[in-house]
């Protein structure tokens, strides 16, 4: 589906990108991971076609430069940070929609499904929108099509659990017809939702391995805590993430997407010495 | 064609939420608004009276304003938005880049020269209605003058945008432009060539590519045919193209220069990075 051949773009002598080779498959689950300044938005910004470079870059066997329209057609992109866009909502879909030609009301749908309902901002600026609610809008665009290549920069840093639960539920209904590239500098953010994991330093790739896909991404985890003693900055983690207490708030009991679970567990490590049990057990979807 | 109208569009609405346009709006209402309050329908100067009087005025006063009102907010909405991702976004989705370029000057031009004309032409209905005669010929002129300096200044600033690759450097790049422009204008030109440094020929070919001096001496000749107050510059100038000859020229030649300068800033554009 995707193949780089000895991709490499230099800034000003500095080397960004240095003769990537990169296969990817139609289905495949890509976490891009590393650290700052690795490369991994430059790699993003060639496969959109929006960088020169030197090198191959194909996707679908077109080249995303010279054929952009017919490539770009069939990726959808969330970028990192929302573009500070003054147009109104219903403007910026219909922009999306045409150019992309799908129907709006599909991008109404997924917005919805994920907690944001356009049709009560319609009217407002893009960039008068909640940092959450900016990024629900740039993936139901980015899904609210049949793009075959979904690439995804750091797409649930601003998400609630529950807006995450159905974006989860979202990737998973194209798993078999899309491949997608999700970016991030934190593994954990994104272990839950790959099949390959792929790592960059400097402009190089470091690591491409394999990830267990075990859990589906639809998969539900009930989750059971009993604290030793109330916390409230520990309440009200666990409030965000819809649990419910009982027993004078010992008991906190709530459920939390499969996906999320390492995202889950490394905010209740925070609060370890609280934690008498903790119980997680799966679900059915 | 799609593709460019929704580009064209989405500048616009863009552009009319954008506080650069409030202002450019308030100005050029307010002047016509202001030269009106200061009776100058009811002045006579040179001979001028009515409604030819105050667009002589009008068109004088935004030709030292548009130019670097539309250099530096063109400059400043292309590099800015580039700077800010907003290029970085809207170029994933599938947009042909001419498009999307072309498509930008056609929405940033409507944003520019609209509200420029309809000061004008709202000077113009207020004057039928108050029973004030129209000159027509000069209306029209002026409206096709200012149409061209729209052009012009948006090509020169989408050349300027595709080159600078910030926001500073574009703003500096597109006032350095201006500044030029201005210390060739005819004063100057007139003092360099008392004092004997340049050539004549020189002086006037310098004044005749330089679009400020073009439009100025066009906006002259309508109101003083023979060009004296330019004084031996007007035989060449008459000479060479004529009375109408010099009309037409000034269409023309800064509607093409905006135009190459927009290809120009086009052709950079495709070629290199585009966030």
């Amino acid at each position: 589906m995707i193949h780089l051949t000895k991709l490499a773009k230099t800034f000003r002598r500095v080397r960004v990108l240095d003769g990537i080779d990169l296969d990817i498959a139609l289905g495949e689950r890509i976490a891009l991971i590393g650290s700052n300044g690795a490369g991994k938005t430059t790699l993003i910004r060639c496969l959109l076609g929006e960088y020169t470079h030197d090198g191959e870059v194909s996707i679908a066997g077109l080249n995303p430069r010279r054929n952009r329209t017919a490539v770009l057609g069939n990726i959808g992109f969330v970028p990192q940070l929302p573009p500070p866009l003054k147009m109104p909502v219903g403007q910026l879909i219909d922009f999306s929609a045409s150019l992309c030609g799908t129907d709006p009301q599909r991008i109404h749908t997924i917005a919805r499904r994920l907690g944001l309902d356009v049709n009560a901002v319609n009217t407002r600026q893009f960039v008068r929108l909640s940092g959450g609610m900016k990024q629900k809008l740039l993936i139901a665009i980015a899904l609210g099509r049949d793009a075959k290549v979904l690439v995804m920069d750091e797409p649930a840093a601003n998400l609630d659990p529950e807006a995450r639960k159905i974006f989860f539920d979202l990737l998973a209904e194209r798993l078999d017809d899309a491949t997608m590239i999700i970016s991030s500098h934190r593994l954990d953010e994104v272990s839950a939702l790959v099949n390959r994991v792929i790592e960059m330093d400097m402009g190089k790739i470091v690591l491409d391995d394999k990830v267990a896909d075990n859990t589906p991404l639809t998969a539900r985890l009930f989750c059971r805590i009993i604290l030793k003693r109330f916390e409230p900055a520990f309440a009200k983690a666990l409030d965000g993430w819809n649990f419910k207490s009982r027993d004078d708030d010992s008991v906190w009991e709530g459920e939390i997407a499969g996906p999320d679970r390492l995202r889950f567990l490394g905010i209740v490590s925070r609060y370890t010495a609280l934690v008498s049990d903790l119980s997680l057990s799966e679900s059915a979807a | 064609m799609n593709q460019l109208w929704l580009t064209a569009k989405l500048d616009i609405v863009e552009s009319l939420r954008a506080r650069w346009f409030q202002i450019y709006t308030l100005v050029f209402g307010g002047i016509v608004a202001l030269l009106f309050v200061f009776g100058l329908t009811e002045s006579r100067v040179l001979g001028f009276i009515g409604l030819s009087r105050l667009l002589v005025t009008y068109i004088q006063l935004t030709m030292a304003i548009l130019p670097i009102f539309v250099l530096i907010t063109t400059v400043r909405s292309v590099a800015g938005d580039r700077e800010a991702g907003v290029f970085e976004y809207l170029l994933s989705l599938p947009v042909s880049l001419s498009a999307w370029f072309w498509g930008k000057i056609v929405g940033r031009y409507l944003v520019i020269f609209t509200p420029v004309f309809l000061a004008m032409l709202g000077a113009t209905i207020w004057a039928a209605i108050q029973d004030i005669e129209v000159p027509w010929d000069m209306f029209g002129y002026y409206t096709a003058l200012l149409a061209v300096m729209a052009l012009c200044f948006l090509g020169i600033g989408m050349l300027i945008s595709a080159i600078a690759r910030s926001t500073d450097m574009a703003q500096g790049a597109a006032f350095m432009v201006w500044l030029t422009l201005l210390l060739f204008l005819d004063l100057i030109l007139l003092g360099v060539m008392i004092q004997g440094k340049v050539a004549p020929e020189v002086a006037i070919s310098l004044a005749l590519i330089n679009p400020l001096q073009v439009f100025r001496t066009a906006a002259l000749a309508l109101f003083d045919p023979q060009l004296i107050v330019l004084g031996p510059s007007a035989f060449v100038i008459l000479d060479l193209f004529g009375a109408t000859g010099y009309k037409i020229f000034a269409l023309i030649y800064p509607a093409v220069l905006g135009l190459i300068s927009a290809t120009v800033g086009y052709l950079l554009f495709r070629r290199g990075d585009l966030p």
